[in-house]
């Protein structure tokens, strides 16, 4: 009896500790993630971005014995669909899911639900090198983070374009009108609500519209009609002259770049500066194609990982989101011929010897370099995004 | 032998076998339907009411969805089945049937999603044939702008399932040809002046459509709420409705599973709907089938122009499947590869050494998972027949539907329910309950494949086997079980072909945790990386073509000394 009771308590205490871990105490956390496995859900549709994981779970395990396990999504949002169904059946304490990749609605939503542990980001020991005044890594989609997930990644959208058959740059919404309507069926997006097909339809409206303070509003409170309007009557006009007519579209991004390389479309939208250098070294797009901003700026955020409340491996998880932050990982983030994704940190303020890493790497032929990039333009309030894509299917979407 | 001398595990694993069954189907249903009427407690609902059906109303694209479903799901069947049906009448018997019919298992064996990924990289307007042709014979130097796939009215579509049910449907027609005494019939067809299709059509066809119409309502069913298919091969402005379920249930809006659910639902209702209208459509052929035969007219023209036909649609449905594997194949070891060079400008590894370094462990929890799932699910088909067997009582047309309901009912419909239900009873994800819910997939296609050939079994050598005083355990396990191996071992092929196949169940039920050949290569798919998917897909394909090859070659190798088994 005693001995049940003893044993019991053995069992439940380490449940007790997951639950109280505090992430300001670092080595407590670091001790307590020795020998965690931690179930990272990720979509696993690019072969660079799963071996960029597998790499940082052998550097986990052998800095800290943490196992990191790559669960592989189609969409993000069925781990958010887990977590869910878990508080659903009572279950709190070690949900199948540890670490999630994540950003935009999908946080924005687990948030609200309180799905989340927090707050922990900015208690992380290499928070210290992130670049908080210079890039948006405390609001994601102008919802305030507030330490509930950790940026790894910062992305900024470009245009890839096939040199063969559109050798300039083209530099505002206009432009590529004007190209599309003298090219037909070159051109396409991908069809929201894939996150990118709706980040094509914000960056047109940010172009189009002269009030983009409106945008960091929820879009109830604005006139949402009339703000949009501009859209829609630039989509009205381009949708004739897209890839087949604009009755079908590719599912997603790299659906989009297969399109590319078929040599099926010559213009092309990405969230990732040097996805097109990776994608050529990857024979996944000619060597032929460059990448370009718009004079104006384009739409910029970063990827985060948050913790879902009820994962039964906080600590490890932690220790992996503090080693993605590490310069480390992030000078092997950017280099093109692993992932190529923009760096949190400010390079500029980073020690000597992580900075050289830096400054040394070759960001590849198609990507522009920082400067070239030029001005961010700030991610609008989610609801607009979802409301876009649900006018987007009304009008275009749904067979007209 | 009265029931109540059976020993009391076989007495209760009818049972036991309906529960495993139906108690997931069942419960994940409930899981549906309460959403589906506003009760959502995870999201802090908890008043019924009707608005997710007014949502799913408002969503312009439902009455589009919703007929491309259903045109899709007909089409496809009619062709396969026609397809089939033609072949059989025409060509049973012949040279060119035993090639098509050695192709069997090859073409079961890839994947749907495979098969859809080589269908569409064959036709599309820069794919493989346009290449070969480009620019000499065609003037193109770039691809032209036609929707040859994703066109809107889900032709594509039809042709993919097409060609991916007929070997399923062929080899049920064959399983049921051995029973209906077709070469007697044909005879008397041919003495009476009837040529070879028309006669088979008239003597044969009422015989054999009989056995298999439960396998054809299972692929109307299955064409009317696939996923993967019409995800790669479907029209997307709207997409069918299966793919907007999934669409819906993965919006980050927690409200939008409300709307998923309802036209879960809605989904569910247009297969009943589909499958009442297939069964009066069977009336109606019978009714001018009768007439057409009691006409005695000979029909000799027909039968002269169908042969021809059905050789081209049988052989060219194969050939289909075959060229996509090829460039699975040839896509697995790429390097660039453009619009308009017939083949890549170089050839890379690199596909296949990332393949190597992780795809051992999934490899082995993919064949685990199959394995087992298939031991459970042969281990109740073999004691319910053998139950059946010693009751004297063949199951009823009814227990026969039970059997059937977990492949007619949509997995978009009851798969979510399910999730909730494990969690509730504390069963952690993980290989144990994606297996059970294998078993709910696997178990239907088992006994499908086994029952017909358990039944046929000659019963006199239990008699005397029973003479010599042999025990009813004895008789199975020394006399029937070996005797069958073959159909035994076909049927356990069937189950690990199923089980290697399931995405949806896996995903949802495994937590994401458990990854499978088959989980790894749609979420691949969703990447549109044709190396890995070409890896992948042959992966599948060997998973699945092993224990086929096996099922040929054991009965050979073991019963090499005795003719008439092997």
């Amino acid at each position: 009896m005693i001995r049940s009771a003893l044993t019991a308590l053995l069992i439940a205490a380490p449940g007790l500790a997951a639950a109280q871990v505090d992430p300001a105490d670092w080595e407590a956390v670091l001790d307590e993630a020795d020998g965690q496995t931690v179930y990272w859900h990720a979509w696993g549709g690019s072969t660079a971005t799963n071996d960029f994981i597998a790499w940082v779970g052998n550097e986990v395990a052998s800095r800290h014995g943490v196992t990191l396990e790559h669960v592989k999504l189609a969409d993000t949002a069925d781990a958010v669909t887990r977590v869910l169904s878990e508080r659903q059946a009572g279950e709190d304490d070690d949900g199948a899911v540890d670490l999630i990749w994540i950003n935009g609605p999908n946080f924005a939503s687990m948030k609200q639900q309180d799905l989340l542990f927090g707050p922990f980001a900015e208690d992380l020991p290499n928070w210290q090198y992130v670049d908080v005044d210079g890039k948006t890594v405390q609001t994601d989609f102008t919802v305030p983070t507030e330490g509930y997930e950790a940026p790894w990644a910062m992305a900024q959208v470009v245009f890839m374009h096939d040199t063969e058959d559109l050798p300039e740059p083209l530099p505002t919404a206009e432009a590529i009108l004007d190209w599309a309507e003298a090219n037909p069926g070159r051109f396409t997006y991908p069809q929201p609500p894939d996150f990118l097909g709706t980040t094509f339809l914000k960056q047109i409206l940010i172009e189009l519209t002269d009030d983009s303070e409106t945008l960091m509003q929820p879009a109830d409170e604005a006139d949402y009609e009339a703000v949009v309007e501009p859209l829609w009557a630039y989509l009205d006009a381009l949708t004739p002259h897209l890839w087949r007519s604009g009755r079908a579209y590719p599912q997603s991004g790299p659906d989009q770049l297969a399109l590319m390389a078929d040599d099926e479309i010559d213009l092309a939208i990405s969230f990732s500066p040097g996805e097109a250098s990776t994608a050529i070294a990857d024979f996944r797009l000619p060597d032929t194609v460059r990448t370009f901003v718009l004079e104006d700026g384009t739409l910029g955020n970063a990827s985060f990982v948050a913790i879902p409340y009820n994962s039964g491996s906080k600590a490890g998880a932690m220790v992996v989101a503090n080693f993605l932050m590490s310069p480390d990982a992030q000078v092997r983030a950017q280099d093109p011929d692993v992932l190529g994704y923009g760096t949190v940190l400010d390079v500029a303020e980073l020690p000597e010897e992580h900075r050289t890493g830096f400054e040394n790497l070759d960001l590849g032929i198609a990507t522009l370099s920082p400067q070239e990039l030029g001005d961010v333009q700030p991610e609008p309030h989610p609801s607009w995004m979802t409301r876009i894509a649900d006018t987007w299917a009304e009008r275009y979407g749904a067979g007209q | 032998m009265p029931p109540s001398r059976l020993p009391l595990g076989l007495r209760l694993l009818p049972a036991l076998t309906l529960l495993a069954m139906l108690g997931p189907v069942a419960a994940g249903l409930a899981g549906t339907v309460l959403p589906a009427f506003g009760v959502f407690p995870a999201a802090g609902l908890t008043t019924p009411s009707l608005a997710p059906f007014r949502d799913l109303a408002d969503w312009p694209g439902v009455v589009a969805a919703a007929r491309l479903s259903v045109t899709t799901g007909f089409l496809s069947t009619l062709a396969a089945l026609g397809i089939v049906t033609l072949f059989l009448a025409g060509w049973s018997g012949t040279r060119a049937f035993r090639v098509l019919e050695r192709l069997l298992s090859p073409l079961l064996s890839v994947p749907h999603a495979a098969t859809a990924f080589g269908l569409a990289f064959l036709i599309a307007p820069s794919g493989w044939l346009a290449r070969l042709l480009s620019p000499w014979a065609t003037g193109w130097d770039r691809p032209p702008d036609v929707a040859l796939t994703q066109d809107p009215w889900g032709l594509a579509l039809a042709a993919g399932l097409t060609v991916k049910e007929m070997p399923f449907l062929l080899l049920m027609a064959l399983a049921a040809l051995g029973q209906v005494d077709a070469g007697r019939r044909m005879r008397v067809a041919a003495a009476l002046g009837h040529g070879r299709t028309t006669g088979w059509l008239k003597a044969v066809f009422p015989a054999v459509y009989a056995q298999i119409r439960l396998p054809v309502y299972v692929v109307l069913a299955y064409a009317m709420s696939v996923v993967d298919v019409a995800l790669i091969l479907g029209p997307s402005t709207p997409p069918t409705l299966s793919v907007q379920i999934v669409r819906l249930m993965s919006d980050p809006d927690l409200a939008m599973r409300l709307t998923a659910a309802a036209a879960a639902l809605l989904q569910l209702a247009l297969v009943a709907a589909a499958l009442a209208v297939w069964r009066a459509g069977e009336f109606a052929v019978a009714a001018l089938g009768r007439r057409w035969i009691v006409s005695g007219r000979r029909n000799a023209a027909a039968d002269a122009g169908l042969r021809p036909l059905a050789l081209i649609a049988a052989g060219g449905s194969a050939l289909v499947v075959l060229l996509g594997l090829l460039t699975l194949a040839i896509w697995s070891v790429a390097g660039f590869w453009s619009f308009p060079d017939p083949l890549p400008s170089g050839v890379s590894g690199r596909a296949w050494s990332r393949f190597a370094a992780t795809g051992g462990a999934t490899m082995a929890d993919t064949a685990l998972i199959a394995a087992v799932a298939t031991a459970i699910a042969l281990a109740l088909v073999i004691g319910c027949l053998e139950a059946e067997h010693r009751r004297r009582r063949a199951l009823s047309p009814r227990g026969l539907w039970l059997i059937y309901l977990p492949l007619l009912v949509p997995q978009t419909a009851f798969l979510p329910g399910l999730q909730t239900l494990l969690l509730t009873l504390g069963l952690k994800s993980g290989l144990g309950p994606v297996i059970l819910a294998h078993v709910v997939f696997v178990l239907p296609y088992v006994f499908l494949s086994l029952g017909d050939p358990w039944r046929a079994w000659e019963p006199r050598f239990a008699t005397v086997a029973a003479a010599l005083g042999t025990a009813p355990g004895g008789v199975l396990w020394r006399v029937r079980l070996p005797m069958l191996l073959r159909p035994i071992l076909t049927a356990a092929a069937v189950g690990m072909a199923v089980s290697v196949g399931q995405y949806l169940p896996t995903l949802i039920v495994g937590g994401g945790r458990v990854e499978t050949l088959t989980t790894e290569a749609v979420a691949l798919a969703s990447g549109g990386d044709r190396r890995a998917i070409g890896v992948y897909g042959l992966a599948q394909t060997g998973a699945v073509i092993l224990p086929f090859a096996l099922a040929l070659l054991l009965p050979a190798w073991l019963f090499r000394n005795r003719r008439g088994l092997a």
